[in-house]
């Protein structure tokens, strides 16, 4: 009972906003178009690709601040391949195993090198933004058209799948990770490292081998999300994603997530994409400049995990 | 035999820990490993666990396929897995996919062979009780089919009924054939549950055999190396002081109802009862931490100016020269309020009045480092320099410094919960002196404790408390550990 009232509190924060813009247009019809709805879909996948590592990351009880650079740097090696003529799955492929290798890297420098996540990935911040201007020479890669520009459009040219393929794409990386968190060794291991990472070690649990993994898995759906970036942009853009780590780590904590480890879920992080996406829509609706936006997504991420340990609070007593 | 060490030794840098522990476990033993606290047997249940290997010194298995289990003296569960889920930690037996209902039922059945089927495997470890906690972790061993079990001091967060129960779960493990290592302080307890036992000095193994062949006070002499008259000081009783606080129908919800009493210049005041009977709560009120919803404080009652009669939190903690009494406020929590493990000595011990080693806010570390070192040798506190970070520390030394720091804040009321739990007889002894050295200075001391001997044999009086309300303090000749008890559990 418990838990299904904490799984539902950001469920209602998205009603809640979804309704009050609904009211806010004076236009619900159109606000809850499905042509609107594509739009926030589609603006969603990115960060929602990326927030699906992150829920990992910050169960395990870490953090990762390179997600922005790392979708920069798989974005441009997936132009690059396809420019040199790889076809679009080796080029996904490519970007994906660029990602794991990055939060490879991380993993180790937080176990190997005792190098703390936040610094850690701090980092990997700056090397892997290098690292993408310097296979992009620069400059915007151009990419011939592929498929993959399909992923992530608002209109799919196929009208019976009604959202992007990257959506659906989504949809299934989520149950799948839901499953993986809940049923699997490697989930509940995840989730015994948040909570006491002494005991995980005390029981016999590798805890860095199992720090690594989470960082490189995690890795891998970064670089999908770089992917989903390039074929948004139709190029690879060295320069692009700049802060969406704090983006993704604000989904994963809007959804329940607790920076201290432990707690969190896929679909409350999918729901924190999604209610970020909705104000961002809602608040371009209305007109409002850019600086309105920005204030208020603030604000929201600040309620909602006070709302959240309002909650926690009540029901220790 | 099971299990057999010789000569294992073991160094930190230039700190020896180990310098030749020998140990023989049969199975289905229980092992006492006695010593006090900085004489190694932390390093020597890492060693046994295999969380640190030894420098020099051999460690023979005489059972190939035996595994170890550490219970630890600070319980190690995830809080936000299941009961289930914790059992089965690290064992899981199948290799990829959780099989919920198989290990559900593994862990119930656990449960139910210690007769606590009544916890269910799918709670929240973190919503049990520490002594059912406890039982999970026994569990946690048994499931990953543990044939050594290391406990250290598992009793230090139990109360007595509890205690029992852990000890029956101990003698049923002993029938297995399971070998136990049991690490504890208290002799009484040793001595009940335990067959054989070692005792560990400067990081030896001194002095080990049959407990029924050795008498307390030699044991104690092996601990500490010369021997002891007694384990409480002796001093004149106190003459009736000014009258330092005086409360009245204090209430705290949820746990503290009704507490009344007096405390004078040059008291010892002992708070008995039960964990959980609000003692904590009552200390936690004075020192304005937590809520206060009726009753009054009053400091020096007789000065008019000093008296409190509100609600809501109080602020205890007066600047230094104000009319009213300053408090001092010793936590029974050591490594989550008590200390800054990370910080040194020195920075511990003057934390809370940082001002008298400072000039115009600036810290004079040479005046802080003197300070230290004062407190250090009143309370025999063994490290090689102020500036030892407390986290390097055995756990006696570290509660010195905890006591160390309320002797440099120097309050007029001292507030000390559990002051000398899970520390070694030498600690006790050295910390009941400052306390009644304390009280001959003319301070006011209020000391909640769960040992009834530390209770009789240190305070002038003693009230009990009782689900909440708290008796009448009568002198501590004319309790009994028997009444003091039957009090505590409402049966007087």
């Amino acid at each position: 009972m418990k838990r299904l009232a904490a799984a539902l509190a950001p469920l209602l924060g998205l009603a809640f906003v979804v309704i009050l813009f609904a009211v806010l247009t004076g236009a619900p019809e159109r606000y809850l178009s499905a042509t609107n709805l594509r739009v926030v879909f589609a603006q969603t996948v990115i960060v929602a690709i990326g927030a699906l590592g992150m829920t990992m990351i910050i169960i395990s009880g870490g953090i990762d601040l390179s997600v922005g650079s790392v979708i920069a740097l798989t974005s441009v090696i997936a132009a690059v391949a396809l420019r040199a003529g790889w076809t679009p799955l080796a080029a996904i492929v490519a970007a994906v195993v660029a990602g794991g290798i990055v939060g490879t890297i991380n993993g180790v420098a937080i176990t190997a090198l005792r190098v703390v996540p936040f610094i850690a990935t701090l980092g990997m911040l700056g090397i892997a933004r290098g690292a993408a201007k310097w296979v992009a020479d620069q400059q915007t890669v151009n990419a011939p058209a592929t498929w993959i520009n399909e992923l992530a459009v608002t209109f799919p040219s196929r009208q019976w799948m009604l959202f992007a393929p990257g959506v659906w794409l989504t949809v299934i990386l989520a149950a799948a990770m839901t499953l993986v968190l809940r049923n699997t060794i490697f989930g509940r291991r995840v989730f015994a490292l948040g909570s006491n990472e002494a005991a995980a070690r005390a029981v016999g649990i590798r805890t860095d081998r199992l720090k690594i993994w989470i960082y490189g898995i995690a890795g891998l759906f970064f670089g999908l999300a770089g992917v989903a970036q390039m074929s948004r942009l139709r190029q690879g853009d060295p320069t692009v994603a700049v802060g969406v780590e704090l983006d993704v780590i604000a989904a994963v904590v809007i959804g329940g997530g607790s920076l201290s480890g432990g707690e969190g879920s896929v679909a409350g992080a999918m729901i924190g994409a999604l209610v970020m996406a909705f104000l961002r829509n809602g608040c371009q609706q209305m007109g409002w400049p850019n600086y309105v936006q920005e204030i208020i997504i603030g604000a929201v991420i600040v309620v909602a995990v006070a709302a959240d340990r309002y909650q926690a609070a009540r029901h220790e007593r | 035999m099971i299990l057999e060490l010789r000569g294992v030794a073991k160094r930190f840098g230039a700190t020896v820990a180990l310098d030749g522990v020998d140990l023989a476990l049969d199975a289905g033993e229980v092992h006492a490993l006695i010593g006090e606290n900085g004489a190694g047997k932390s390093t020597l249940l890492n060693i046994l666990s295999g969380l640190l290997a030894p420098d020099s010194g051999t460690i023979a298995w005489h059972d190939d396929a035996a595994r170890i289990a550490y219970i630890h003296q600070e319980l190690a569960l995830c809080p936000h897995l299941s009961v289930a889920e914790n059992i089965v930690l690290g064992a899981e037996g199948s290799r990829f996919l959780l099989r919920r209902d198989a290990l559900e039922a593994r862990a119930a059945h656990l449960l139910a062979d210690f007769g606590r089927g009544e916890i269910d495997p799918r709670t929240r470890a973190g919503a049990l009780s520490l002594a059912d906690q406890q039982v999970v972790e026994i569990c946690r061993a048994l499931a990953a089919d543990a044939r050594v079990i290391l406990m250290d001091e598992p009793t230090s967060s139990l109360q007595r009924a509890n205690v029992e129960r852990l000890f029956r779960l101990i003698r049923q493990l002993r029938e297995r054939g399971i070998a136990i290592v049991y690490v504890s302080h208290f002799l009484e307890e040793v001595r009940e549950i335990a067959d054989r036992y070692t005792v560990l000095r400067d990081g030896r193994s001194v002095r080990s055999g049959d407990l029924n062949d050795v008498r307390d006070d030699e044991l104690i002499a092996a601990m500490i190396g010369r021997a002891v008259d007694n384990a409480f000081p002796q001093r004149a009783a106190v003459a009736g002081g000014d009258v330092v606080l005086r409360v009245d129908h204090l209430a705290s919800p949820p746990r503290l109802h009704d507490a009344t009493f007096e405390l004078k210049r040059g008291e010892i005041l002992g708070i008995a009862g039960l964990i959980g009977s609000g003692r904590t709560d009552l200390v936690r009120a004075l020192f304005g931490l937590q809520r206060v919803t009726a009753g009054t404080i009053a400091c020096h009652p007789e000065r008019s100016e000093g008296s409190l009669a509100r609600t809501g939190f109080l602020a205890a903690y007066p600047a230094r020269n104000d009319t009213r009494a300053t408090f001092g406020y010793l936590s029974e929590d050591r490594k989550g309020e008590g200390l800054a493990l990370p910080m040194s000595i020195a920075d511990n011990v003057t934390l809370s009045r940082l001002g008298a080693v400072a000039h115009r806010g600036w810290i004079d570390r040479r005046r802080q480092d003197d300070a230290a070192m004062n407190i250090m040798q009143r309370l025999r506190i063994k490290a090689p320099h102020p500036r030892t970070r407390v986290a390097k520390l055995s756990g006696g030394n570290q509660q010195k410094v905890a006591v160390g720091r309320l002797l440099h804040h120097d309050p007029d009321v001292l507030l000390l919960d559990e002051p000398a739990r899970g520390v070694d007889v030498g600690a006790k002894r050295d910390i009941y002196e400052e306390i009644v050295r304390l009280a001959c200075a003319g301070k006011a001391i209020l000391m909640v404790s769960s040992y009834l001997p530390e209770l009789l044999g240190v305070c002038d009086r003693i009230a009990v408390m009782t689900r909440g309300r708290l008796s009448p303090a009568r002198p501590a000749g004319e309790w009994t550990p028997d009444s003091i008890m039957e009090t505590a559990i409402g049966a007087a």
